[in-house]
């Protein structure tokens, strides 16, 4: 098996094992990114020589004798969305066009400091508002299942590189579903962990109560892995969690369900939802059930109001943080001529680097939090968020955990829902009541829908600090659909 | 009934520092209309009894020791500038000609 088949873990092992040096391992994924990368465009930038430095140094640390973590010299495509101050950091936007930051996001160095190898920068709906990477400044990303097809969004340069094996693993950030629907769309596993038990510290924000890093990778345990080596408090994240990381590592090797109550949500399911997809949901449950566990239904009745309390809340948010993007300190500045005054060249600046989803976003953020509209809008889905808390809370007292299929269709094609907002909006019906009560959500591959053949995600919702469950429960689905298949999911995508 | 007109979109994006042009106003005005239809839905749902949550995890006042820790030297925090002029970051004028 060539070097971009294996599974990061085997490639931490062969290269602690000194059996293949990190670099040997670097090189055939920035082969593969040559290879591919034109097809796919999940990269917007590619640090050729950079890679195979920071390989060198996992090399020279192992050949000193140093005991690295379990990722040293595992190559990893990185979320343009975090500060790198080596590479160009974007956000997927023109306002920040070759922006270099002055620092590192604290995920940056988490992984840096576990030795695992960044290859790049991975392309993303602008400023994380999207579903599809349409809306990046720099170009849509491909589906590697079907280049005609949107690789979800918005970390779906992440997404399309790990299924492409461009990249074992990758890094994403998910405030309505951004890790768990491009996972779902490209048959891999992405996980949404708990509310500031990742940190948000150097990550460009769009909404800063929901906005949550987390893992890609194109298995359970390889994600668990990477959620340990960047997780855990930081002190620069005041919304961090001054706790341990649940130990997800030990539940993914775990994998197994007897005796677990698991909660089908009822809501999630019936008109709008494809075919192909509720099938391949209903049998993941029917395969919970042989493994052991006990299904019952639960219902979550304020979860019908997440959708458009999430479209007050993060606009809102987003409407306030990307004030910032204000032509003065970093970044495009347009129309200073000598005669413009500061407001007026901001204005022209905001017209000229922001895309149409961002604005739109902005204003209706705007809108949401002007006095007269307030309490009516912003107010009353704050509410909402209380009932959907409410609602896991109830769950949680009967099951441990919760499923429901991640996306309600496989990823549809490039252009379809472009210009339609709220259609576009749809997409991220199921992974949002997860945001907005804070808890842990995961999606792992269920199959491929009858209609299209297309991957399909099981999503597992776990209490707040119940990370470990979606693990636990998201392997043992993993491990018994692979000795269905003979193989992971991703074997019956098509060559590249 | 059309939430959100022409003229309440030119006075948003004002209000958001853009400036779209005619066309855009008459796009987004449609889109936003639409949306903000769709969201009202919240009003359904939430009583008066219910209390707002801003946030998922119940944290306040979460402070750092006050000690002095290094920082960006002014090159650093001036790296992405359009614009310096000794050390500082230069902007356009910010106050009207009789001020």
């Amino acid at each position: 098996m060539s070097l971009i088949h294996k599974t990061a873990a085997e490639l931490g092992r062969l290269v602690a094992a000194r059996e293949v040096s990190a670099v040997e391992v670097a090189q055939a994924h920035l082969d593969r990114v040559a290879e591919v990368d034109k097809q796919i465009n999940a990269f917007l930038h590619v640090d050729v020589e950079g890679t195979l430095a920071q390989a060198r140094r996992v090399d020279e640390r192992l050949a000193a004798g140093e005991a690295l973590g379990p990722l040293a010299g595992v190559p990893i495509a990185h979320k343009d969305v975090f500060a790198t101050r080596d590479m160009p950091t974007t956000a997927g936007s023109k306002i920040l066009e070759n922006w270099r930051p002055p620092y590192d996001a604290t995920v940056t160095r988490r992984l840096r400091e576990a030795g695992l190898v960044i290859l790049g920068k991975t392309n993303l709906d602008e400023f994380a508002m999207g579903s599809s990477t349409e809306n990046s400044a720099y170009g849509p990303t491909h589906n590697p299942w079907d280049l005609t097809r949107i690789p979800g969004g918005s970390s779906g340069g992440s997404s399309a590189a790990v299924s492409a094996y461009e990249a074992p693993l990758s890094t994403g950030t998910d405030t309505g579903g951004s890790i768990r629907q491009p996972a779902a769309v490209t048959g891999i596993v992405g996980m949404k962990p708990t509310y500031g038990g990742s940190s948000r510290y150097g990550l460009i924000a769009f909404a800063s109560s929901l906005d949550t890093p987390g893992p890609f990778a194109r298995n359970v345990l390889d994600a668990a892995l990477l959620h340990e080596a960047f997780s855990g408090h930081d002190p620069l994240d005041s919304t961090s969690i001054d706790q341990a990381v649940p130990p997800v590592v030990d539940a993914a090797r775990q994998a197994d369900v007897a005796g677990m109550r698991i909660g089908v949500v009822k809501e999630f399911g019936g008109e709008g939802y494809q075919p192909g997809v509720l099938a391949r949901f209903h049998e993941a449950v029917e395969l919970l059930e042989s493994l052991g566990a006990k299904v019952v239904e639960v219902s979550c009745a304020a979860f019908e109001y997440a959708l458009p309390a999430y479209y007050l809340i993060a606009p809102s948010e987003c409407s306030s943080n990307l004030a910032r993007f204000d032509a003065m300190r970093y970044g495009l500045r347009v129309g200073d001529d000598g005669t413009r005054s500061a407001e007026e060249v901001m204005a022209l600046t905001r017209a000229a680097g922001f895309g149409p989803e961002v604005k739109r976003r902005i204003m209706l953020g705007t809108y949401a939090l002007s006095s007269g509209y307030y309490d009516a809008y912003y107010g009353q889905a704050q509410k909402v968020r209380t009932l959907i808390m409410r609602d896991f809370e109830a769950a949680f007292h009967q099951v441990d955990v919760l499923v429901s299929p991640t996306t309600p269709t496989t990823a549809f094609p490039i252009g379809e829902r472009a210009d339609d907002p709220m259609a576009m909006y749809l997409a991220d019906l199921c992974t949002i009541p997860s945001n907005l009560a804070g808890n842990a959500a995961i999606s792992v591959p269920c199959g491929l829908a009858d209609e299209d053949g297309l991957p399909v995600g099981l999503q597992i919702m776990a209490p707040v600090l119940g990370d470990d469950r979606c693990y636990r429960v998201g392997a043992a689905v993993e491990k018994a659909f692979e000795s269905r298949w003979g193989g992971p999911l991703l074997a019956k995508a098509p060559a590249i | 009934m059309s939430a959100i007109t022409r003229d309440e979109v030119a006075h948003l994006a004002r209000l958001s520092r853009l400036a779209l042009a005619d066309d855009e106003l008459d796009h987004f005005a449609a889109q936003l209309d639409q949306i903000v239809g769709a969201v009202a839905r919240v009003a359904e749902v939430a009583a008066d009894d219910i209390p707002p949550s801003s946030h998922a995890l119940p944290l306040t006042n979460v402070f750092r020791p006050d000690e002095v820790r290094p920082c960006l030297t002014p090159e650093e925090a001036l790296s992405g500038a359009p614009a310096v002029e000794d050390d500082r970051f230069r902007v356009p004028r910010i106050l009207g000609e009789e001020a």
